[in-house]
């Protein structure tokens, strides 16, 4: 192969990474237009609905055992909801696994209910028309933790582990598109078309946005949970599909929760 | 292309054999194998996608926290070179405007597409191009009168054919897909891209 060319057109590269700052500039107005609709919003946020949903289906008896959820245990002792979002992930001795709060509920309803594995895991998220258990509890006890600071551990080597698989995964290159988390989550300032990404390897972007899950999304119309939020970032990556409540699911969740550290956790919050 | 591939693990072998490289190996081999049990095949997503070759490998090792170090990024860069292929005809230039459309589009590759349709390329999602697009990404550098501050010679045009056939060519461990290397774009499709970039018609020059 020919050098020179190569070496002509490297020369020519720098003049190319001059000329961007007006058009973002410009852009930003834009931006801070839909941060004025999102404010106006969160006035009446319609995740209150399913917060709501949620309270009643956690005191609702249900399954085969036909009990209610509320002697769940979901890492601050049975029955304590105030809080414990905000340090799930966790280890839980008695599945000697680390759980995230999609999949603590998941071990409630088989223990607590009575309801298979199958039954507690079927219909994770909800579409038009079709309302979901998991969407509502998630909801409800999440609400519960708003004002708390978030304080994710890696005291347990589960947890540890966990951190360190998650960590991996999120730097992990594959398909087709050479895509991993950090390709759209681990540089500053960057937006794919006018979306801005957060930097989640960045304490700051990290805590803003992990603190800020679950959301009503006002362009589907849903209440989305973090669970949600993970599948559709793996398909725009190129990658299969991510199962439900999945070892890779949760351990990528403690990984993002655990830089989340330190902040007040503050959701269900509304997107766009 | 199978000796390129043993010459690539050759050097990820030696890059992890040495000291002051990442010593996480068996924490790599745990998240695979995490990942092949919490995935599942859809539509055209299989779960061979989790499986990485050499390339996406080195450049997942060097991310974060961990630079890529200089000796490392070279030969991976004379790695992917070699890998560029021209088109037998000699012509890189195609339509522009069907590049346009190509460049606008996002679908492809996700297991919510149809895989017997074309695929996009999606540039405007990390580059600006054109002055009339204003939704477009900063992922990557802007793109606006590419050629027209480089020229319009033949160069130039190799240089760009290469950019989107092979990104790290020229930048090893660049966030952009390979095009032309991993097949998302057809070589007619190449053309009409590069034609988008260096046609003193088209509006990323004007
Ligand atoms: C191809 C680009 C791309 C990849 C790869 C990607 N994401 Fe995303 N991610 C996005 C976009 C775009 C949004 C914003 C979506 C929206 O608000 O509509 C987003 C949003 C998010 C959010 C919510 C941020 C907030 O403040 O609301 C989280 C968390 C997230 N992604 C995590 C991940 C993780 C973890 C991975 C890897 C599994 C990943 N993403 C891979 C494009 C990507
Ligand atoms: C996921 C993000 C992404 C997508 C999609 C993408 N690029 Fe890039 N591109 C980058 C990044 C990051 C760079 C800078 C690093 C490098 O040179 O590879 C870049 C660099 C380039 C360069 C070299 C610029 C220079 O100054 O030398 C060209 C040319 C280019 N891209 C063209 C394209 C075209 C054409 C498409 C669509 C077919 C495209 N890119 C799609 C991220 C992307």
């Amino acid at each position: 192969m020919n050098r020179t060319w190569e070496t002509a057109a490297r020369a020519a590269c720098a003049a190319l990474f001059l000329s961007t700052a007006g058009a973002v500039a410009q852009e930003r107005t834009a931006v801070e237009e839909i941060e004025r609709y999102r404010q106006a919003l969160a006035d009446g946020n319609p995740a209150e609905l399913w917060e709501a949903r949620g309270e009643g289906l956690w005191k609702q008896k249900a399954g085969p055992k036909n009990a209610s959820l509320e002697q769940c245990d979901l890492g601050l002792g049975p029955g304590v909801v105030k809080g414990a979002y905000a340090e799930l992930p966790r280890f839980f001795a008695d599945t000697g696994k680390v759980e995230d709060l999609e999949s603590r509920l998941v071990t409630c309803r088989m223990t607590l209910q009575g309801l298979t594995a199958a039954e507690a895991r079927k219909d994770p998220f909800g579409s038009t028309g079709k309302k979901v258990v998991n969407d509502a509890l998630v909801a409800f006890i999440t609400s519960e933790s708003r004002g708390y600071v978030m304080n994710v551990k890696t005291a347990h080597p589960k947890e540890a582990e966990a951190f360190e698989i998650g960590k991996k995964i999120f730097f992990h290159r594959g398909g087709p598109y050479d895509f991993a988390c950090a390709t759209c989550h681990g540089v500053d300032n960057i937006r794919i078309r006018l979306q801005d990404l957060p930097n989640l390897t960045k304490k700051g972007d990290a805590q803003r946005a992990y603190t800020s899950w679950p959301a009503y999304r006002v362009s589907q119309g849903e209440l989305r949970t973090f669970q949600w939020r993970l599948e559709d970032c793996f398909r725009q990556q190129r990658f299969p599909h991510l199962e439900f409540t999945s070892e890779a699911s949760v351990a990528l969740t403690l990984f993002l929760a655990k830089n989340a550290n330190g902040a007040p956790y503050n959701a269900p919050a509304i997107k766009r | 292309m199978k000796t390129k591939i043993i010459a690539l693990s050759a050097i990820a072998a030696a890059v992890s054999a040495c000291a002051t490289a990442p010593s996480d190996a068996p924490v790599a081999k745990n998240s695979l194998a995490v990942m092949k049990a919490s995935f599942t095949a859809k539509g055209q997503a299989k779960l061979d996608r989790l499986d990485q070759d050499s390339l996406q490998r080195l450049c997942s090792i060097y991310s974060g926290d961990n630079e890529l170090p200089k000796d490392v990024a070279a030969r991976i860069e004379k790695e992917q070179l070699a890998t560029i292929k021209f088109p037998a005809d000699g012509k890189l230039l195609g339509d522009w405007k069907s590049g346009e459309k190509i460049a606008q589009s996002g679908r492809g590759g996700q297991f919510s597409d149809d895989p017997t349709k074309p695929s996009g390329a999606n540039c405007y999602a990390c580059h600006q191009l054109s002055k009339a697009e204003l939704s477009y990404g900063t992922i990557g550098p802007s793109l606006y009168n590419f050629a027209k501050v480089r020229g319009y010679g033949p160069d130039v045009q190799k240089y760009a054919w290469t950019k989107v056939y092979n990104s790290h060519a020229f930048a090893a461990c660049s966030t952009m897909p390979r095009f032309g290397h991993q097949g998302i774009l057809t070589e007619g499709q190449m053309k009409d891209i590069v034609a988008l970039l260096m046609d003193p018609n088209s509006p990323v020059n004007k």
